[in-house]
């Protein structure tokens, strides 16, 4: 089976105003959602207890959270997978031992519904949270850095300046996403960015590897003509790797348990914005900064000066 | 034509094989087991190896399988019945020598465990099991290095015959206070150690004479490092105690404590032994001056203390003189007297000393012994002894008895409870902690939550494969198959990697097991894209083939880069189950680097490269 019997030939270059578009309004659109909805930080970062019941029956939410109510504890009950399982959070508060709090909280549960166990339980202190955050900022700038550098040392300053601001649109395209959804957000989902980061830079580079190939090959042609060939030749493993990931991804998420219900869905949205930043941005970005066959040229000069010395 | 060297093919041969070699223990599940070390931390020799297990087959209980590992004894068991039997009948036998803990034991055969194989070691989000974060409080560290610092100065000058009127911590120095100026310098002489590691400083005063003594900057940092690795060695021996397999104890960053205890579904009992600083002192009491007019009045005498009998709640004046403290216990085991709780004690020579004199000289007069407690408190949790910022010590005399005889370094404390004579007990034979800890993290996964992680991450990842499978085998047909095997190679190398490695695997782990699914793929993708290219380029089968190798090879590693970037970084910042995922992540590209580049193109030249006269590909 193939897909793609013949190397395509989109124009993808004579399109990117249009595209340049879309990413701009999708950019600001997940920064407005950011700023306005925010995200549903997990207990990894807010500090916290969150506790996972699971009950002899099908459990009654709203009753749940009426009877910890009443005990005076306010917490976030919801479902979690099955209908028998239910978590509770609660929000750090003044003057309250999370430890004692998550005691109580059993024990009011344990006394309003007979035979309910506790299946999990975490407690993270509000110092630890703060500290994740800075750290898992700090992560992503780090991988920004590295990567930006690696590219830059194997292609050329242009076209690693166009790969990194390709792949800077994904993570803030996934933290929209989540900010819209309010899917909580957690340290595995933080991974999952840093996984998606080096997933769509791998495409850029697989495509950027072509430009540099094609600009030895097709000396005649345009910067706009080399970057459109070089797009269309990789567009078939483009697809096709993405599709398999997304195949898999979608089988984590499916399939994968509450657990990493953030996490897949982090690979998914960015999976599929990370194929579409590595298609129509990197691209896109390099013919901008005025990317050219002189630009891939080994330095040749230094060596005419080595050999014309005596 | 392009020959594939020979030595390649023994290559993945032999890297497979290893692989192979390595996954297996994975195989085979687990049994329950039993894990003994001896109570005194030496190693179990096989004289004792012997013993237990006579011990075990009088009492019906026959092993499945025994063996010395690291000093411990392990002992696999057909089931949970036998397994709950061999602990009882082992701690009843041999009294408190061995610690005795509840496991899971790999059931595969002797020999491999011969050859050091191990299974993947599974996070604690798989097992089950309780996940610690302390926070060793610094600062605490050396407020406790000025308090055993007062409580050596006033040693010394008693020693010394120097007459003083007062020593006590003064923010972060001790300021001492002599009756007689002409022993200043004397006293400094006696006072200031060896190392320089104090900072004497003089102050005049009205009457006598008085300086302050300060711990150096880089004394400082010395002990508060120290009080981390202390406070690791401290809960390591606290940790021994519990009676759980395979705890682990880890410094994570510069002064945070990772304890993960795997099996224990009550993190209660391990968070009150762990973090529990009491300790005791000896102390003489002041009969001079009267408790009631000293509480009442709230004028203490400068050279005692005011506490409270915990029995009556009377007050007592007790001399500020420690005579032997905690730290100075060489040995502690809880015992009865006369029916009640008791901690049998034994001193170092040192305080065995100490004590001697002191009873010599006080025949008929009162000694009472305090029990602290010291605690983070929560925020507006009221303290009932004194309090510094949000810590709370807590000190009261729980047993005032009259010396009666001389003794010196043995003898037994009463006025506990039943738990509390138990824990201290414990306490004091572990040591105390260097610094004050405070858990900032806390996580307990429940043993069904861990087997429901595994069943639905194996699920997930078993499904993953067969559709990948399904879709390569569709998509490039023969050369999907190849793509397959190589994924399925690949799976095994990651697996015997990891168990080669030992690194824990937990669930965010699976997850990149799965995930790598697809990014595995992605190499041989890019292959045979690019044969496809040349085939429609119009080159011949055979140099297609080359071909798509040859170039792919560039862009394959290029692109891998940037992902073991993501990885090593991710693995450099994340802590826990993040690094686990970390570890996956870039192992499993490092395999797949391999296998697809070398393992894949062995696979294809064996299938195809030997035939002369290639028509087509089935690609």
């Amino acid at each position: 089976m193939e897909f793609f019997h013949k190397v395509s030939t989109y124009p993808f270059m004579r399109t990117r105003r249009m595209w340049y578009g879309v990413s701009t309004v999708a950019i600001l659109a997940s920064i407005a959602l950011l700023v306005l909805r925010g995200l549903n930080l997990g207990i990894d970062f807010t500090g916290g207890v969150v506790l996972q019941f699971a009950f002899p029956q099908t459990a009654n939410i709203e009753e749940t959270r009426t009877s910890l109510e009443k005990a005076g504890h306010e917490a976030i009950v919801t479902s979690f997978g099955a209908p028998n399982e239910v978590m509770v959070r609660l929000l750090p508060q003044k003057n309250q031992d999370v430890n004692v709090v998550s005691r109580e909280v059993t024990a009011v549960l344990q006394t309003s519904v007979p035979g309910v166990t506790l299946r999990s339980s975490e407690v993270v202190g509000p110092q630890i949270g703060e500290e994740l955050t800075n750290q898992g900022g700090m992560a992503i700038m780090m991988t920004f850095i590295l990567v930006g550098l690696y590219t830059w040392f194997r292609f050329q300053w242009k076209m690693g300046l166009s790969a990194v601001v390709a792949t800077l649109h994904d993570p803030i395209i996934i933290l929209g996403f989540f900010a819209l959804t309010r899917i909580t957000f957690d340290l595995s989902v933080l991974a999952a960015i840093l996984a998606v980061i080096g997933y769509s830079l791998n495409d850029t580079v697989v495509v950027f590897d072509r430009v540099r190939d094609n600009f030895h090959t097709m000396r005649r042609a345009a910067s706009e003509a080399v970057l459109d060939a070089s797009i269309n030749q990789t567009l078939s493993r483009t697809v096709i790797t993405s599709g398999a990931t997304l195949l898999v991804v979608l089988v984590l998420l499916v399939m994968g348990g509450e657990t990493l219900k953030g996490f897949s869905w982090a690979l998914t949205i960015g999976i599929l914005v990370g194929t579409y930043s590595s298609i129509y941005v990197a691209g896109a970005m390099a013919l901008e900064l005025k990317l050219s066959a002189i630009d891939l040229m080994p330095p040749k000069e230094e060596k005419e000066e080595i050999d014309a010395l005596p | 034509m392009y020959q594939f060297a020979t030595w390649k093919y023994w290559l993945v041969i032999t890297v497979l094989v290893s692989g192979m070699v390595f996954a297996l223990p994975n195989v085979f599940g687990l049994d329950p087991g039993i894990q003994l070390s001896r109570a005194d931390r030496k190693e179990l020799d096989a004289t004792a190896e012997q013993k237990v297990l006579d011990t075990l087959k009088a009492q019906g209980v026959v092993p499945s399988a025994e063996y010395l590992r690291e000093g411990r004894l392990v002992v696999r068991l057909a089931n949970e019945a036998d397994q709950l039997k061999a602990r009882s009948v082992i701690q009843s036998a041999t009294s408190g020598e061995y610690t005795v803990a509840l496991s899971k034991v790999s059931s595969m055969p002797d020999w491999m465990r011969k050859l050091g194989l191990r299974p993947m070691s599974l996070g604690l989000d798989l097992r089950g099991g309780v996940h610690f974060v302390y926070e060793v409080d610094t600062a605490g560290a050396v407020t406790q290095a000025l308090q055993s610092l007062e409580r050596d100065v006033r040693t010394t000058l008693r020693n010394e015959r120097i007459a003083y009127t007062n020593v006590a911590t003064e923010g972060t120095g001790l300021r001492v206070t002599l009756r007689d100026a002409a022993d200043l310098y004397k006293a400094i002489k006696a006072v200031k150690p060896s190392d320089g590691s104090l900072l004497i400083e003089e102050q005049p005063v009205a009457e006598g004479a008085s300086f302050v003594a300060r711990y150096t900057e880089a004394a400082l940092k010395a002990r508060q490092s120290s009080a981390v690795e202390k406070n690791i060695l401290t809960l390591r021996n606290r940790v021994d105690q519990l009676g759980i397999s395979e705890p682990t104890v880890t410094k994570q960053g510069v002064d945070r404590i990772v304890v993960e205890l795997p099996g224990v579904d009550d993190p209660n009992e391990a968070i009150r032994v762990l973090g529990a600083t009491a300790t005791l002192e000896f102390r003489l009491v002041d009969q001079t001056n009267d408790a009631y007019e000293a509480q009442r009045t709230k004028r203490i005498p400068l050279s005692s203390k005011l506490y409270t009998v915990r029995s009556t709640g009377s007050p007592v004046l007790l001399k500020r003189d420690v005579i032997v403290s905690g730290d100075q216990l060489i040995d502690a085991t809880s015992t009865q007297v006369e029916g009640r709780p008791a901690v049998s004690v034994k001193l170092d020579a040192r305080a065995g000393q100490e004590m001697l004199k002191t009873t010599q000289h006080n025949v008929g007069k009162p000694m009472a012994t305090v029990y602290i407690q010291k605690k983070r408190l929560a925020e507006g949790e009221a303290c009932k002894g004194t309090r510094v910022n949000n810590d709370c010590t807590e000190e009261e005399a729980i047993s005032v008895a009259t010396i009666q005889g001389v003794f010196s370094s043995q003898f037994q404390i009463t006025g506990l409870q039943t738990l509390e004579a138990k824990d201290l007990a414990l306490l004091l034979r572990s040591g105390s902690l260097a610094a004050p800890l405070a858990m900032v993290e806390q996580r307990t996964i429940g043993p069904s939550l861990g087997q429901d992680n595994i069943d639905k991450g194996v699920k997930a990842m078993i499904v993953g494969l067969i559709l990948t499978f399904i879709f390569m085998a569709v998509y490039y047909r023969a050369f999907g198959w190849v793509a397959n095997l190589v994924l399925l190679s690949n799976l095994v190398l990651t697996v015997g990697l990891l168990s080669l490695l030992q690194a824990s695997l937990s669930l965010p782990g699976i997850a990149a097991v799965v995930f790598h699914l697809g990014i595995a793929v992605d190499a041989n993708i890019l292959i045979y894209e690019r044969i496809r290219e040349e085939l429609r380029n119009g080159s011949s089968p055979m140099a297609s083939i080359n071909a798509g190798f040859e170039k792919a090879f560039a862009t394959i590693a290029d692109s891998n880069v940037t992902t073991l970037i993501a990885g090593v970084v991710l693995y450099a910042f994340g802590t826990g189950t993040i690094k686990s995922f970390a570890i996956v992540m870039t192992l499993g590209i490092l395999t797949s680097l391999f296998t697809s580049v070398v393992g894949s193109r062995a696979l294809v030249h064996f299938v195809w490269g030997r035939h002369r006269k290639l028509e087509s590909l089935s690609i």
